[in-house]
């Protein structure tokens, strides 16, 4: 049986980024997209492949090389393929291919095309490198890998400014999350002696209990590995406190910021900590974190997005918080429900931005939804897709993002623990605050007058078929992508659930209160409450769709009203928090002050230069003094002859006079 | 005395790459001066048939063995014990190679620029080589510190003739620099041969001196070794050097030249003084922090493409020093490697840079923006070489920092943690360069540049392959160090079973 065809699903995309780099420029020019195209959908099907052999319960997991081996530390380029990666490669490959398919009417005709293709199919490479790893540095580089081809992606339009500057600081803010992520790694390779997943979760007895000192405080071991992973989640998820690149990062093209802004690269925090849920279980304390940070991060995002005009802004503020959404669930256990909403949302969030997408192709790029309006009866396919992408993330009941939103909610409360019972009240509050915003720039992009210029009124039209295909795929599966995971209290299986169970565990917190309180779930007394919960979550997504239809339909006039009443609140969320300049007061500038002021120009230049220079002219100045000795006068060297044979004859008569 | 550590199994590799380059340099010296094109073909030639020459140590090595290898052996000052004695163990055969790259990349990158004193040029760069090869193969200290000095005075001329406006106080500045330090090893040199009575580096590794003069004797080769390298605070030569001397001159200084003060650690400190070194390793290891930092910060407020690739180096090199005297596995042959990925990364950003300077002629990043629209093929090298330096996963950088990082946590927790960060300032600058330089609007002083041309492309790709073989396959080149780095910690770890014999016998009397 050939059991390594998997090799392939990297490895196609891989090649067609080799093809189009080199090539791309001279020969392979406006047919990129074939080259990429194809190697991805080859892929997805391969990935197809893989996942129907998954769900029969085969586990693939082989090493192909020795990569980097030193001593007793030894780590192989290896690829493991259960049920988690499976159920990530059909995300990964058919997200990619219906972007790729986009791209070609998207990108068209831009100087960059072929760049651009070589970019997405490296991408698709290393995500799938990420996801198919076996080892954590492995996971290591596909992360950091993906980082790369986000930078690139970012500032695709390197030309204008903004583009370039964030790029960089996508890659920076990563870098500090990696940085946790990289000592997570070597604590690991220093406890395990491996950095395989097998090897490493086979013997989680060993750190289980220990502990180590810092500074004076003694910290739990499975807790810091967790907690120095999940900074490298943090980052790579775009949560607090370091979210501050996503948001810019919509400077890339619009199907970048869907496939890696949205749907794939962003999930990687939490698929890494779905794969290192072993660890994770062990420590309370870092699941606890990882539910708060997701719950304020959700929170925090959404009421940023409240506010921003800016289509493509607002429905990235959106992933942060969903991705929020996604921690809560890991936080709080529920790694299956995490990675069903990470599955769910990568439709509906990809459909979002690939409307928004072709609402800028229609505008002539622009962005302020304030500038739109009127829209629907101009491009409709955008318009319904668009719709049922936002009816999917507000939660409506029967469309994807219910069920998953819903199934994380249910955990946080079932989890029975105070944590648990704080996110889903921040989750239930974020689900309304969700509702409002994703209707509030349909409304006012689609409904009402157009409000932009003659010119783009003149332009307004329905985006070409390989945009629009794309569009109707990814809002099917933003309607039918949440029956893989139907309850069982509405007469579903959760197959899902039961899917992944094998690798996150169908119960998988390691505290004991959590296990009983999951259990109970299951019991009759808990059914009415999981029904309430659900009339909570309905309740509040239709409160939140039809407020924004109130003031955004209705009575468009209150919103600038209320923004005027309560200035200050509205300043701080348009300012998103002023995070970014608080950033750059206390680490950025400071920095830049420190290397021109001190290091370069005092401990450099004057300290050590100073004293490397004035050795020599220390050398030189004495020497300038004693050369007047040498006057090349006769009679002063007979002076000086002459008071020295004195001075001896002194000394000489002193030192033998008193002995007489 | 006759050596009897070196096996005598005569092969003339090492002598051959020594000699040919050197010969090939007083050959030039014939040829009437104006023919340039003649020149530059001999000296072409020259360094490839160097660069054939060294082959056989690549494919002939044998890695199971800590020995040296390739050895060869003649006496020469009996009076005083001197042999002529080369040979090369795991760690300095890949030195060797590395040397014959980088001398015929530097043949080929000055092809066009160096217009002027052409011949006298070539045998610069011809005798350097033969030089570089000779200190990384002797094996007899008196040779050993012919050929380090042999290097200086070449290498003054690079950056005092063909160097830029300020050269002149760069290459005096340099030369003072090192010779300050090489002086001290001289001295040490003498000290040992007093004690030892040869000059025989093989039999001095085994030969166990008192902990006291080992001490001393640290020192004074902590002064020659730490200016190469250079360590935090004896840098300030580098920026300088590398800021007035030709593209060459710079390429050869950062690939190779400070390669030579942390080649010194490992082939005297750690080997004849390891319980010295073992005493001073947490001494090395905060220097080698402060010089990550420093030297990254530092980097963030540069103007100038190779001052500032120059303060990375001095960040870089902290790295290297850092795994050294981390005296484990990992550290020690990361240090190694990254010694030669620096050699790669920074040999090649300093060509990129040489090239685009012939072209516009300013080293200030303000002047450029944009560079990518102008010279795409050009930038693609660039940002390769980037990502490396800021050790990507799948370039040679993250392998050789991550084990250095693994090494120095596993010595020297707070150590390794204030290492990673060097990790995270190293993609500050890297980044803010390259966007400055090649981002953003075109900058006219820079509009109109053409891209880089065959020969330079041919000049940068044996660097691009090295930085993702090493990246991906890294134990093509780890495989050489094994057996000699597992054997010099065996030797360490001895000398700490001594160093612990003399404590507690100390404590008795």
């Amino acid at each position: 049986m050939d059991i390594r065809y998997y090799i392939l699903i990297p490895l196609l995309p891989l090649l067609a980024f080799v093809l189009n780099i080199v090539l791309g420029k001279a020969l392979i020019k406006r047919h990129a997209h074939v080259v990429a195209t194809a190697a991805v959908a080859v892929s997805l099907i391969l990935s197809v492949r893989a996942f129907i052999e998954a769900s029969s319960g085969a586990v693939i997991n082989q090493d192909l090389y020795t990569w980097i081996a030193s001593g007793q530390f030894k780590v192989s380029a290896g690829f493991l393929v259960d049920q988690l990666t499976a159920i990530m490669l059909i995300v990964v490959t058919s997200v990619s291919f219906l972007v790729h398919v986009y791209s070609i009417g998207y990108m068209h005709g831009d100087d960059g095309y072929p760049r651009f293709f070589s970019f997405l199919s490296l991408f698709t490479f290393s995500m799938l490198m990420l996801v198919m790893s076996n080892n954590f540095l492995q996971l290591y580089f596909g992360w950091e890998a993906v980082g790369l081809c986000s930078y690139f992606l970012i500032g695709f339009w390197y030309e204008k400014k903004s583009a370039a500057d964030a790029a960089k600081k996508a890659f920076i803010v990563n870098r500090f999350g990696d940085f946790g992520f990289g000592l997570g790694v070597i604590l690991i390779f220093l406890n395990f002696g491996s950095l395989h997943y097998a090897d490493v979760f086979k013997n989680l007895g060993v750190i289980a209990s220990a502990t180590v000192m810092i500074c004076g405080s003694e910290v739990s071991l499975p807790t810091l590995i967790a907690l120095l992973l999940f900074c490298g989640a943090v980052g790579k998820s775009a949560q607090l406190p370091l979210h501050v690149w996503l948001p810019d990062a919509m400077e890339g093209p619009t199907p970048v910021s869907a496939l890696i802004h949205a749907a794939t690269m962003v999930t990687a925090g939490v698929f890494l900590v779905a794969r290192a849920n072993p660890i994770f279980t062990l420590s309370p304390v870092a699941m606890n974190v990882v539910a708060i940070t997701g719950g304020l991060t959700a929170i925090f995002a959404a009421t940023i997005a409240l506010v921003q005009n800016d289509i493509k802004r607002v429905v990235a503020y959106s992933t942060v918080s969903q991705l929020g959404y996604m921690f809560v669930a890991c936080g709080v256990g529920a790694f299956s429900a995490g990675i069903f909403h990470l599955y769910t949302h990568a439709f509906f969030k990809a459909c979002l931005f690939l409307c928004a997408g072709s609402v800028m192709h229609a505008m002539g790029g622009e962005l302020d939804v304030q500038k739109m309006g009127g829209l629907k009866k101009f491009m409709p396919v955008t318009y319904w897709t668009m719709l049922i992408a936002s009816l999917s993330i507000a939660g409506i009941p029967g469309l994807s993002g219910f069920f998953s939103k819903d199934e994380i909610l249910w955990k946080a409360l079932s989890s029975g623990s105070p944590v648990g019972k704080f996110v889903w009240i921040i989750g239930v509050v974020t689900a309304l605050l969700t509702a409002f915003y994703s209707f509030r720039i349909l409304f006012l992009a689609f409904h009402g007058t157009f409000r932009g210029t003659e010119e783009q009124k003149h332009h307004l039209h329905e985006s070409p078929s390989s945009m629009t295909i794309p569009l109707v795929v990814l809002s099917v599966g933003a309607i039918v992508a949440g029956y893989a995971g139907v309850p069982h209290i509405l007469g579903g299986h959760d197959w899902i659930a039961g899917f992944l169970g094998k690798v996150v565990g169908l119960v998988s917190v390691g505290n004991p209160e959590h296990v009983e309180g999951a259990i109970h779930s299951h019991a009759e007394g808990e059914m009415s409450h999981e029904w309430l919960a659900m009339a909570v979550s309905v309740v509040v997504a239709v409160f939140g769709v039809a407020s924004a239809a109130f003031f955004y339909l209705k009575r468009p006039e209150l919103p600038k009203k209320i923004a005027t009443m309560f200035a200050p609140i509205y300043k701080l969320l348009f300012n998103k928090y002023y995070v970014d300049e608080f950033y750059g007061l206390i680490i950025v500038r400071p920095c830049y002050w420190v290397s021109e002021n001190i290091l370069d120009k005092v401990t450099d230049k004057m300290f050590i230069e100073g004293i490397v220079n004035g050795l020599p002219a220390l050398v030189q100045w004495s020497g300038q003094k004693l050369r007047r000795i040498q006057t090349g006068v006769v009679l002063h060297y007979a002076l000086v002859m002459a008071v020295g044979v004195f001075l001896l004859a002194v000394l000489v008569l002193l030192g033998t006079g008193p002995a007489k | 005395m006759i050596n009897t550590v070196c096996p005598i199994e005569q092969s003339c590799v090492l002598t051959t790459a020594i000699l040919l380059p050197v010969l090939a340099a007083a050959a030039l010296m014939l040829i009437n001066r104006e023919r340039h094109t003649t020149i530059k073909w001999i000296a072409l030639a020259a360094s490839i048939g160097n660069l054939i020459a060294v082959v056989p140590l690549f494919t002939n090595f044998d890695k199971t063995s800590a020995r040296m290898q390739f050895v060869e052996q003649y006496r020469w000052i009996e009076a005083w014990h001197i042999n002529y004695c080369v040979g090369v163990d795991g760690i300095s055969v890949l030195f060797v190679l590395l040397s014959a790259i980088i001398a015929t990349l530097c043949v080929l990158v000055s092809w066009n620029s160096v217009k002027d004193k052409v011949k006298e040029f070539y045998i610069a760069i011809l005798f350097i080589e033969g030089a570089m090869i000779g200190v990384f193969a002797a094996l007899d200290m008196f040779l050993f510190y012919m050929f380090w000095e042999a290097m200086l005075i070449p290498m003054y001329l690079l950056i005092g003739v063909w160097g830029g406006p300020n050269r002149l106080y760069a290459a005096v500045k340099f030369f003072l620099y090192t010779l300050t330090g090489s002086v001290l090893m001289l001295l040490g040199v003498v000290a040992i041969y007093i004690v030892t009575g040869t000059f025989d580096m093989v039999r001095l590794m085994n030969t166990q001196l008192p902990f006291n003069l080992q001490m001393l004797l640290f020192w004074a080769f902590f002064a020659a070794f730490a200016v190469k390298v250079p360590m935090f605070p004896v840098h300030t030569w580098l920026p300088d050097a590398h800021t007035e001397a030709p593209a060459a001159g710079s390429v050869i200084l950062a690939a190779i030249l400070i390669k030579m003060g942390a080649y010194g650690f490992l082939r005297f400190s750690l080997p004849m003084f390891p319980d010295a070194s073992q005493a001073m390793a947490p001494a090395m290891v905060v220097l080698s922090v402060i010089a990550i930092i420093y030297g990254g910060i530092i980097c963030l407020s540069q103007k100038d493409l190779k001052r500032l690739i120059a303060y990375s180096s001095v960040s870089h090199m902290g790295f290297v020093t850092l795994g050294i005297f981390s005296l484990n596995m990992q550290g020690m042959e990361g240090g190694i490697l990254q010694m030669i990925n620096h050699g790669v990364i920074t040999g090649a950003l300093f060509l990129c840079v040489g090239m685009v300077y012939e072209r516009s002629h300013t080293r200030e990043i303000a002047d450029y923006g944009g560079l990518a629209s102008v010279m795409p093929i050009f930038s693609a090298f660039f940002m390769v070489f980037t990502f490396a330096s800021i050790g990507l996963p799948g370039t040679n950088g993250f392998v050789g920092e991550f084990l250095i990082i693994l090494g120095g946590f596993t010595a020297n927790k707070t150590a390794g943690i204030l290492a990673a960060t060097g990790v995270i300032i190293g993609a500050v600058y890297m980044l803010c360069l390259y966007q400055q330089v090649f981002y953003t609007g075109v900058n006219e002083k820079i509009a109109g540049l053409c891209d880089i041309t065959l020969r330079e492309i041919v000049t940068l790709l044996p660097l691009l392959i090295l930085v993702f073989w090493i990246g991906f396959y890294p134990g093509a080149f780890t495989g050489f160090m094994d057996a000699t780095v597992a054997s010099l910690l065996v030797k360490l770890k001895g000398g700490e079973m001594h160093a612990l014999n003399t404590l507690i016998q100390a404590v008795v009397r």
